[in-house]
């Protein structure tokens, strides 16, 4: 067997095929020519020259080549040799230190205050379909606050026969329900209705987040009030912060799904989502989520508020701003692996996935590993709930040679999701929001990720 | 039931009864949940301290008045630092005025909406189609810092101001609840609306549409768009952004990308090692700290002690100047740099000694 003098280490056969993802190990002083000689060997040893019997006995540069076996199995870590920390040492508990990458970042120079802006959830790193409740993105109006509960009032008014102020205490004692739906921001992947702006998931999809809400329906609630069924058509819906957030919800969502949410994910909500009460409306943009809800008035119009009037409005490309729009329709969106990620090598690949719809629930979805041209239906992993996100996985061995990866969502309507160009051909470049474009995701040969736009 | 309703009603003349049957008719009819009565009944002053909402039919718009003039003094106070002394700035908020024209508040319609146009910014004015919309929001949450703190008339003084900007109102205008319904006849982009139901109704069907082909699809397979190389970094290192172990790594995207996979993962993985070794590594100048030896040493100068760069500095070169340093830190000494003894530090151990010695060789820095 040959030897690699500079590392001195049994040179094996280059595989044939490439298999799996490489094991992180203490190759990383090497120069690229090392390390990829490295791993071969590596491999090869442990493949051939260990059943061989044949010892390497010279203590090499390459660590790893040790032909014992790994230092991270051999030498036994303090954790395993030691005394670990007590209960309750974090009274409330926090992720490893070593998961501090991921977190809500802002987009440099999205906006210019940060009371009135946006941060994004790391998608990329994220499992399932439960945000975890620090990482759910946030969007502030006029900055957060953490109120105290006990002072916190909700009053219903407006078109009912009796209008009626609810502390915490008495909406908590009503029947509550307990549901799983994501909540999207309406400008979500809107800096791509024109061209590629962002470079990662985190950017394009990270106002997007899915927890499970425990609140009493808005239904009971105004039921309780002795709503004008007659004569009401809206609901305004209104926080108590400073910007004492407005938007018009229609009366068929209030009647039907509408929350008004204290709980997520077990715990009460978190300040930066609306502590102590929030509206949830599934399927609908985020911003009509009010935050610190306050107040709801029932109505016979819509209330053309500062974000149903000056912002969320979408233009089109006959000048005209479509108002009140809504609904967050059916997309999907590859998180692993995705924008400006590095592969690690050749091989199998688990590609990773959501899928959601705020008309219904995920019927189906397709992916494509060359641009849109071949698709192959991924694997629903459960539960698949209405306007909730849902995770989609699928196989592929990736060859080394540059390939587009795109995911594609069809929802209980039957609606399929668009292509880019489909969108822009409507609905043209300038629209801002509901952006619900096929995201495509280019694998070059050197194993970075890239945003591109391909239809 | 009807035959037997009316027996029963002659059965039962008793007005008490009468009573009793009329109760639980309503009863039937409106069955009372049993959760029904928790909360209570709003008091009129709440509603009003609360109910501040203008609807585009001006309901709920309280009486009251405001000139351009009054508006110009209350504007120079409390909104010019955000908004630029003539709304046009778009240093904090994107600009409020511009981009309208005399022909536009004519036609209800804002020219530079339409495409080809390309004014660059949107302003509020440009898209704003209801003249309400901005009493309610300049009343419910500005001034930005001390949201509902103007009065009613300034409120509408500050918005005849803008309006008189946008050349809606005369300079000598006064807006009040009497010529609202007036002003809004002359909204730029009152006309500019359109309600899109199907993007409201969750039973819509969507205007874009795409079929689920499976083989041999039709693609222009063109790269419509990509990030620019410029752009690599703008938000920072990606590689930052991600988990330290999975199958994908984040990209270096503080340097330009390499150029083949090997180069890639060498780089990913090389740049996953200091992480570790830092969560790992003895932080000295926290030691310096807790340890109270910067009681005592300056980072440079001498203070009780010699400063750790003059420390540095004197055995620079001097082979055995870290397991000579160790000594000294662990067991103190005097005479070197002066008659006040330097109690020893027994407390450190040998690999915070090593590093706080290795710290003084490399040049305390």
């Amino acid at each position: 067997m040959p030897i690699n003098q500079d590392l001195n280490i049994p040179m094996g056969n280059a595989l044939d095929q490439p298999i799996g993802r490489i094991i992180p190990a203490p190759e990383n002083h090497l120069s690229a020519d090392g390390l990829e000689t490295a791993r071969k060997a590596r491999r090869s040893f442990m493949g051939k020259a260990l059943a061989m019997g044949a010892g390497i006995a010279a203590a090499s540069k390459a660590a790893v080549a040790a032909p014992e076996g790994e230092e991270a199995i051999l030498k036994l870590p303090a954790h395993t040799t030691g005394l670990g920390q007590g209960v309750a040492a974090n009274a409330y508990g926090m992720p490893s230190k070593w998961e501090s990458n991921l977190m809500r970042r802002e987009s440099p120079g999205l906006t210019r205050v940060p009371q009135a802006s946006v941060s994004f959830c790391p998608l990329q790193g994220l499992f399932g379909i439960i945000t975890p409740s620090g990482l759910h993105f946030e969007r502030h109006h006029q900055g957060w606050w953490d109120i105290d509960p006990s002072q916190h009032r909700f009053m219903v008014n407006g078109l009912v026969k009796r209008p009626r102020v609810f502390t915490m205490d008495d909406l908590m004692r009503l029947p509550s329900v307990s549901r799983i739906h994501f909540i999207e921001c309406g400008a979500n992947t809107g800096p791509e209705w024109g061209n590629v702006a962002l470079p990662s998931v985190q950017y394009t999809h990270g106002m997007l987040s899915c927890s499970e809400f425990t609140g009493v329906l808005l239904s009971t609630v105004l039921e309780m009030c002795g709503i004008d069924k007659k004569k009401a058509r809206y609901v305004l819906a209104e926080g108590a912060d400073g910007s004492s957030m407005t938007r018009t919800i229609a009366m068929d969502r209030a009647m039907d799904d509408v929350m008004i949410a204290w709980g997520m994910n077990g715990e009460m909500l978190r300040p930066e989502n609306g502590y102590p009460l929030r509206l949830v409306v599934p399927g609908v943009q985020g911003v009509s989520w009010v935050k610190y809800l306050r107040r709801i008035e029932v109505g016979d119009q819509p209330y053309a508020t500062k974000d149903e009037a000056v912002h969320y409005i979408d233009l089109q490309p006959d000048g005209q701003h479509r108002q009140y729009t809504s609904i967050q329709e059916c997309k999907s969106v590859i998180t692993t692996p995705s924008g400006s990620q590095t592969l690690l090598d050749k091989g199998y690949y688990n590609i990773s996935g959501l899928a959601w719809s705020g008309r219904g629930s995920i019927k189906r979805v397709d992916v494509s590993v060359d641009g849109g041209r071949n698709w192959r239906t991924a694997r629903i992993e459960g539960p698949t709930l209405s306007k909730a996100l849902t995770r989609f996985n699928f196989d592929w061995v990736w060859d080394g040679k540059p390939a587009i990866l795109q995911s594609r969502a069809i929802d209980s309507t039957g609606y399929v999701q668009p292509k880019i160009n489909q969108l822009r051909a409507v609905r043209g470049t300038r629209s801002i929001y509901h952006n619900n474009a096929i995201q495509s995701w280019k694998i070059s040969e050197n194993g970075e990720v890239s945003n591109v736009q391909v239809y | 039931m009807k035959t037997m309703m009316m027996t029963a009603n002659k059965r039962f003349s008793h007005p008490l009864l009468v009573l009793a049957m009329a109760t639980f008719a309503l009863g039937s009819a409106h069955a009372k949940k049993p959760w029904e009565d928790i909360g209570r009944d709003a008091k009129p002053a709440e509603i009003a301290a609360w109910d501040i909402d203008v609807r585009p039919d001006f309901k709920g718009l309280p009486a009251g008045a405001g000139s351009v003039d009054r508006g110009t003094e209350v504007w120079e106070s409390k909104c010019a630092s955000c908004h630029g002394v003539f709304g046009e700035s778009n240093e904090v908020f994107t600009p409020l005025v511009g981009g309208t024209t005399a022909k536009d508040i004519e036609t209800g319609h804002v020219a530079n909406l339409l495409p080809g146009k390309n004014f660059p910014q949107r302003t509020t004015m440009m898209k704003v189609a209801t003249v309400s919309t901005l009493w309610d929001y300049i009343n419910r949450a500005m001034p930005w810092n001390a949201p509902k703190s103007l009065s009613t008339d300034d409120v509408y003084a500050v918005l005849a101001y803008l309006l008189n900007l946008a050349e809606v109102v005369p300079a000598d205008y006064v807006l009040s609840d009497k010529n609202i319904a007036d002003v809004q006849k002359r909204m730029p982009n009152r006309n500019g609306m359109t309600v899109y139901t199907p993007l409201w109704d969750v039973k819509g069907k969507g205007d874009v549409q795409n079929v689920a082909c499976m083989k041999n699809c039709v693609t222009e397979l063109t790269l419509g768009s990509s990030l620019p190389d410029f752009a690599r970094d703008a938000h920072g290192d990606i590689n930052k952004q991600n988990r330290i172990i999975g199958p994908v790594r984040g990209a270096v995207t503080t340097e330009p990308a390499p150029k083949t996979l090997n180069d890639s993962r060498a780089k990913v993985m090389g740049v996953a090692a200091p992480a570790k070794a830092e969560a790992g590594a003895i932080d000295v100048k926290a030691l310096l700290v807790s340890n109270s030896c910067t009681a005592c040493h300056g980072m440079k100068n001498k203070m009780v002690g010699p400063g750790f760069a003059e420390v540095a500095e004197k055995y620079k070169g001097q082979a055995d100047a870290k397991t000579y340093l160790i000594g000294k830190i662990k067991n103190g000494g005097a005479g070197v740099w002066g008659g006040i003894p330097m109690p020893g530090q027994p407390q450190l151990s040998d690999a915070e000694l090593a590093a706080i010695a290795g710290w003084i060789v490399d040049g305390a820095k």
